[in-house]
């Protein structure tokens, strides 16, 4: 039986990244992610890995695109306004069909925006975390024992389909302590006969790159790309349904919002309202037919997001807009309540009452 | 029937993309050379970068890696990192190099990154058509200095080489010019040596290659070797910024 212990969800992360065999990681100090680095910044070496402190965001995920190249389990972590300037090196990898796992433990924005949690990034992390059509996974655990689930599958499925994974915490998330246990699972990283590691004179040269002049090429390259993609939708897609059985209206809310929506729903249900949540735990692939499954009796839909609305736009395309989808949510460092939600609730059950 | 010439085995059978007269040919030749006459073809890793040399991947006969715009000798630490035995190198232009990679250049010199960056200044942006690079030299004339490089409101040019070998982790940085045979010779050695100090795991090694851009400078090739050796080198003097192997040896 694996040890039971208390951690902070960025240094659970951290840890889970290096007992998935990851020895390279580069990153660049940003808040509300910082105990990530600190943490590998003591780790690494003791486990004769590489922990590099870059000059800018911009270079860390250069680095990463380099070490994924070589074919070893490469992390950077950041925050907000850091994977923005990391979204450069992203689409490259992306393009050069690299794996690799990114953590965005998302704070308040536009801009240098605030260090309290936030959840403002779903649009840039599922519909366009670089130039070009491009994709990564994402992943959104809700406590710190799934955040560190993740961080294992992410290195295998990030491998499996040549496709980046990212996690997409938050400050909320990645501070809070919780108990933990470590998976005792034997790490198998995939073979890469595609890596730029030196042919030894034993192979024709490898080429790791995504330039490709002829329109054809680039075309046919995209296509064989969201081949990978469709599998991935096909596949992957993971989400949790808490009492939805029976709901009449469906809460759906990920990372954590998720938790306040949970405590929202049990009050509810206490109170006689028949409301459920579902849970999305990636987010690029949205979990349709998981929403389209637990949403089966529900009249009403109700997002909760920690930003102005982000999720929902994908909410309502999975429902093909047959019912109605409400918003609830607050943003820019602000924490939804439980009685705020619940409140909705019940304005909405009242409304689906009638 | 004696062989008194071959093509270096470090170079691919791929035609090269340069334009008539251009040193690119010529400075791909001395770093396949080097690679070769070491025998570490096997554990080189080459990164190019964007711009001319942007499709080098398709002419090196080692590993590959084609990075953003700039940030090759950040694509090469994570190469250094994940190949302990790895011999890693960049090759970069101007524009690559000096303007939009030039914290990636000033970190990894900084770190004292144990790869190898040889560094095409030919004072233009090539690739693009033509337009000011950071080495452009005060007064020339490019698309987007057209009345000739104003340094009041477009600023001075940028000498790499001198900039380098002031920081503790470079180990080796020379700049060498390909405009004549002796100079081709020497540019040779440097090369050579820079792949050697990173074999040896002595850190950073750039070499600075002075080379010309006929097409874009609008002159003929002969007249573009010319123009360098009159007009860059008194910019850019030739020689030796730093060597940690000379200093060691004082």
């Amino acid at each position: 039986m694996a040890e039971r212990i208390l951690m902070k969800g960025n240094e659970a992360i951290a840890e889970a990244a290096i007992r998935a065999g990851c020895r390279h990681f580069f990153g660049y100090p940003i808040t509300p992610q910082t105990e990530v680095s600190a943490y590998l910044a003591k780790r690494m070496p003791k486990v004769g890995g590489c922990f590099l402190q870059a000059e800018s965001e911009v270079a860390a995920i250069n680095m990463v695109l380099g070490a994924a190249a070589a074919g070893v389990r490469v992390m950077t972590s950041s925050s907000s306004p850091g994977i923005s300037l990391k979204s450069e090196g992203i689409s490259y990898i992306i393009g050069s069909d690299l794996p690799c796992v990114i953590l965005n433990i998302q704070r308040g924005g536009p801009g240098l925006g605030g260090i309290q949690p936030s959840q403002a990034d779903y649009n840039q992390a599922t519909k366009a975390p670089g130039h070009g059509d491009a994709h990564v996974m994402v992943f959104a655990p809700s406590t710190v024992q799934e955040m560190v689930t993740c961080i294992f599958d992410m290195f295998d499925l990030s491998e499996q389909y040549r496709v980046p994974a990212m996690l997409l915490g938050d400050g909320l998330l990645g501070q809070m302590m919780e108990p933990v246990e470590f998976p005792d699972v034997k790490v198998t990283p995939a073979e890469k006969p595609w890596a730029a590691n030196g042919h030894q004179n034993k192979r024709e040269h490898n080429v790791v790159n995504s330039l490709y002049l002829q329109p054809d090429q680039l075309e046919a390259k995209n296509i064989e790309r969201f081949e990978r993609y469709a599998q991935i939708q096909a596949n992957e897609t993971r989400a949790e349904a808490f009492e939805t059985e029976d709901c009449d209206v469906l809460v759906v809310a990920y990372g954590a919002s998720s938790r306040i929506a949970r405590s929202a729903v049990m009050n509810a249900r206490a109170q006689g309202l028949k409301v459920g949540l579902l849970r999305p735990i990636t987010l690029w692939p949205f979990p349709k037919k998981e929403l389209l499954k637990a949403s089966k009796t529900a009249k009403d839909i109700l997002v909760v997001e920690m930003s102005m609305g982000q999720m929902v736009d994908d909410v309502k395309l999975a429902l093909e807009c047959k019912k109605p989808v409400h918003f609830f949510g607050h943003t820019g460092g602000i924490i939804p309540t439980p009685a705020e939600v619940l409140e909705q609730l019940k304005t909405i059950a009242g409304g689906a009452a009638k | 029937m004696t062989t008194v010439y071959e093509k270096s085995k470090m170079l691919t059978d791929a035609p090269m993309s340069y334009c008539p007269g251009c040193t690119h040919g010529i400075i791909h030749k001395l770093v396949a050379e080097s690679i070769s006459e070491l025998g570490v073809e096997g554990r080189t890793v080459g990164v190019a970068p964007v711009g001319c040399s942007v499709m080098a991947y398709n002419f090196f006969a080692c590993d590959m890696v084609q990075a953003p715009h700039g940030r090759a000798p950040a694509v090469a630490t994570g190469l250094a990192r994940a190949l302990p035995e790895g011999v890693i190198f960049t090759y970069q232009g101007d524009g690559d190099l000096a303007a939009i990679g030039t914290a990636e250049t000033v970190h990894a010199a900084s770190r004292g990154e144990n790869i190898v960056i040889i560094f095409v200044n030919n004072a233009i942006y090539g690739m693009t058509g033509g337009q000011m690079a950071p080495t452009t030299l005060p007064g020339q004339v490019t698309q987007t200095s057209p009345y000739g490089r104003d340094v009041k409101t477009a600023g001075y040019p940028i000498r790499i080489c001198e900039m380098l070998a002031t920081l503790d982790g470079t180990a080796y940085a020379e700049r060498v010019s390909v405009n004549s045979v002796p100079n081709i010779r020497k540019a040779k050695k440097a090369i050579k040596k820079a792949f050697e100090n990173q074999i040896a795991g002595r850190g950073f090694s750039i070499v600075e290659v002075l080379s010309t851009c006929p097409t874009n400078w609008g002159l003929t090739p002969v007249e573009a070797l010319k123009w360098l050796e009159e007009n860059m080198t008194p910019y850019y003097p030739l020689g030796v910024y730093k060597d940690i192997t000379a200093e060691e040896g004082k």
